[in-house]
């Protein structure tokens, strides 16, 4: 009885999510304000319904009621509790599911947080949402229900994917679902502008938080996945260029463009058109994201659905978003948003550029990503393009783009002298050339020049920082006031860019001097790498809830000393008989030591893989700092409206164009 | 020249110079990097290239894995069914590989005709069959063969 409940609401919520798409849209360009004062109760109803069908969705799991389909077939009594919980969004539907609870999230937030939008404006988006939740929700009933039952129940289910069985695994999908949903509030924005005709700063600076948010949990979800692939897929690896890491990696580029082309927009009321552009394109590929990955068109852990009616569902929603936005964008666009003047010298232009070379870079990722789908689509061939291509590209992308992140941050608004610039980045581009010249020469070895430069790099994007704030600073009446009373957007900018800067320092060291050996080793044996000694002690087995693991036994010693037990596991799960290798990691602040068992060999022995890798940590230690400067930059008082701050009716505050 | 205009310019110029640029770098590391995928009968049958990388999947012929005493090399055989190619590999294989299971190797193609991988993939399920496997073996089982890109 109670999935039935669970699908009565989901039908329920595609219902008033009908209304929330139509009513409110009309009202706001009729006029008719009772029609717009729909848009805030249907998307708060909307919200309600789509939760009780995904609490109901988790109480079948919870009670393991096997004779919903999609329970048995991702669900076993042996699993634990905290799995049964996140085997909810484990497999297509119930992930779709999540997909909609997050959409209907970040809409219930903009009904509350929409103060200080003009009333038909904000009713504009609101709507714009309902129209996703349309699809997403027809998607979800018509092609993949969740509550399906499965008669007669089985006895016990078919396990969750024992590659998902891992804590990093139940925050990992929320967080990144988080990040591509919160693009559609990005979308939502610039539709409603386009059907406006205009963007005017309150709304501009409304929208930046919005932006942030999306990016911050983007970031957070595509660095735990990193994180997740290194320790659990047991090859030491940190990025594949695997298609599926592409979908979530493209809207990160472009959403990064976003927040720094709307930051122009709001402050100097320049960009608009590519601002608009860049929502678009952040939510098109967001989407995109959602159908490589669940449509069956890759294969990969994440790819749910065989089903071919389901890919060309989602293809159709996307055909209609991108077809549909890209039209509204052509008709509407150009002739409606002009304005703010700068000179070819100045911050505007380094951003503007810096953003084109994140859409470049996108573009890159894309064309690799969907080339080889495209042609084997067409029947003409199958072919994989290899990370090389990728490395290669995006290294070529990404220096320009921190040459001029580093001019960029140091530079004046509107208009900046060449001459000024130059004096004042002479500090901080000596820094960056000693400390490349004093990374060549500590790290060594044949790769010592490229990484050199990269350390360069990284530290010309925190020497710019600092003296970017120290000319800040200077010359004020109390410097050290200015100092701790920074706008706190500044605040965030300079820790995103020091986290950015902790990620291309991991990456390249990393990249450059990580170690690994695969070796036959027998209990008693010992390899040496890198100058750290792996001592192969033993093996035990033991029963896990529902696998059973051979565990080995490592002492790892530098020059005799005793630094770490290392016990890397082979499971093998018993439901699904799959093997499973779980990595033993002795992790540091400058290098992680990996060790994974391969396979059984004769006489006992065991092939067994060990990395020594650098710095590696940074990699997403970098990104946790990028997420704080988000944070930081998220919260600026600035950010919120005044007409909002104040209480006052907004309407007044929104006539005012830029 | 209006300062708008002039402004629009370099914008134009820009955008143009680094769009050419960005686009002859792409390509020639595109170019270079791409792998084709071949089945075993096209690899018998000698179009599969000499000198270059490039991928071959089949099943693991049962029986057929061969390791060397005291090393990690090993060597097994792939089969579309039709024909068959031998692949040696020095390194830790994934965890479902298994005889019988369809896997994908990366690799090169000595004068012997023996395939080394340097790469070998098999997929997350045991029930799961890599879809470049799949249609070898139903191309070989209907007497076509692949198509690639020229």
């Amino acid at each position: 009885m109670i999935p039935e409940i669970g699908h009565f609401m989901l039908s329920l919520a595609l219902a008033v999510a009908c209304v929330q798409a139509v009513v409110p849209m009309v009202g706001a360009i009729r006029g008719y304000s009772n029609w717009i004062a729909l848009a805030t109760p249907t998307a708060r109803i909307q919200f309600l319904l789509v939760l009780a069908a995904f609490i109901t969705l988790a109480h079948a799991f919870v009670t393991n009621d096997f004779s919903v389909a999609y329970v048995a077939q991702n669900s076993n009594s042996a699993l634990p509790i905290a799995y049964r919980l996140s085997a909810v969004w484990g497999a297509h539907e119930g992930s779709l599911l999540l997909w909609i609870l997050i959409l209907c999230g970040w809409t219930f937030a903009v009904t509350v947080f929409d103060k200080g939008l003009p009333p038909k404006f904000a009713s504009l988006v609101i709507s714009v949402l309902g129209i996703v939740s349309v699809g997403f929700l027809s998607f979800l009933l018509f092609t993949s229900n969740p509550f399906d039952r499965l008669i007669p129940a089985l006895a016990d289910g078919g396990d969750l994917n024992p590659l998902l069985q891992d804590p990093g695994l139940i925050i990992h999908p929320p967080m990144l679902y988080l990040g591509y949903v919160g693009s559609s509030v990005a979308f939502a924005f610039a539709i409603a502008a386009l059907i406006q005709g205009r963007i005017t700063a309150q709304a501009a600076r409304w929208i930046r938080p919005w932006a942030i948010a999306t990016w911050i949990f983007l970031t957070l979800g595509i660095a735990l996945g990193s994180w997740w692939a290194y320790y659990e897929l047991g090859w030491g690896g940190w990025w594949f260029w695997d298609p599926v890491e592409n979908a979530s990696f493209m809207p990160w580029l472009l959403g990064t463009a976003l927040i720094h082309s709307l930051a122009v927009t709001e402050k100097r009321g320049s960009f608009k058109n590519w601002t608009v552009l860049l929502a678009l394109a952040t939510f098109a590929l967001s989407l995109l994201g959602t159908f490589l990955v669940r449509s069956g068109v890759l294969t990969s852990v994440h790819a749910f659905a065989t089903d071919p009616g389901r890919g060309i569902f989602v293809l159709a929603l996307l055909g209609f978003v991108i077809g549909g936005s890209l039209v509204l964008y052509a008709w509407r666009g150009p002739s409606t948003f002009a304005g703010g003047s700068y000179e070819p010298i100045s911050r505007e232009v380094f951003l503007l550029l810096n953003s084109a070379l994140l859409a470049v870079a996108t573009a890159t990722v894309l064309l690799g990503t969907l080339y080889p789908l495209a042609l084997e689509a067409l029947g003409l061939g199958k072919i994989s393009v290899g990370p090389p291509y990728f490395n290669v590209v995006f290294s070529a992308v990404m220096l320009p783009l921190i040459a001029i992140l580093g001019i960029g941050q140091f530079s004046r608004w509107k208009s900046d002298s060449p001459k000024r610039l130059i004096q004042n980045l002479a500090y901080p581009f000596s820094a960056a050339v000693a400390a490349a010249i004093v990374a060549m020469i500590m790290l060594g070895g044949q790769k010592m020049i490229a990484a050199g430069v990269g350390i360069g790099f990284a530290v010309w994007v925190i020497s710019t920082t600092v003296f970017g704030i120290r000319e800040r600073c200077r010359g004020r009446q109390h410097p050290w006031f200015t100092l701790f009373n920074l706008p706190r957007a500044l605040v965030g900018q300079c820790v995103a860019h020091v986290g950015f800067a902790c990620t291309i320092i991991g990456v390249v060291v990393t990249s450059f001097y990580s170690v690994d050996e695969h070796q036959r080793l027998a209990p008693g044996d010992s390899a040496e790498l890198a100058g750290y000694e792996f001592h192969f002690v033993g093996l035990r087995t033991y029963s896990g809830p529902n696998y059973r693991s051979t565990e080995g036994n490592f002492e790892l010693r530098r020059d005799g000393q005793f630094i770490a037990t290392l016990k890397p596991e082979k499971r093998l799960y018993h439901v699904r008989n799959m093997p499973m290798t779980e990595a033993g990691i002795s992790p540091g602040f400058t290098r992680d030591l990996y060790v994974s068992l391969g396979e059984p060999l004769d006489g006992g022995a065991w092939s067994v893989r060990m990395h020594y890798k650098p710095f590696v940590r940074w990699i997403w230690l970098g990104a946790v700092f990028m997420a704080c400067g988000g944070f930081i930059a998220m919260f600026d008082p600035r950010l919120r409206s005044p007409a909002a701050r104040r209480g006052e009716a907004p309407a007044k505050a929104s006539s005012v164009d830029l | 020249m209006t300062p708008t205009r002039k402004k629009r310019l370099i914008t134009a110029a820009l955008i143009v110079a680094g769009g050419g640029i960005a686009t002859a770098l792409i390509l020639t590391a595109f170019e270079k990097n791409l792998m084709y995928f071949y089945s075993p009968s096209e690899v018998i049958a000698g179009e599969a290239p000499a000198a270059r990388k490039f991928r071959v999947g089949g099943l693991v012929v049962n029986d057929s894995v061969k390791r060397v005493p005291d090393s990690l090399a090993v060597e097994f055989t792939i089969t579309d069914t039709v024909h068959e190619v031998t692949v040696v590999y020095e390194g830790i294989l994934p965890d479902l590989f298994r005889e019988g299971q369809g896997i994908v190797a990366h690799g090169l193609r000595r004068p012997d005709g023996i395939f080394e991988a340097s790469e070998v993939l098999a997929k997350h399920d045991e029930n799961y069959m890599p879809p470049e496997v799949a249609s070898a073996l139903a191309a070989a089982k209907s007497g076509t063969t692949l198509k690639h890109p020229q």
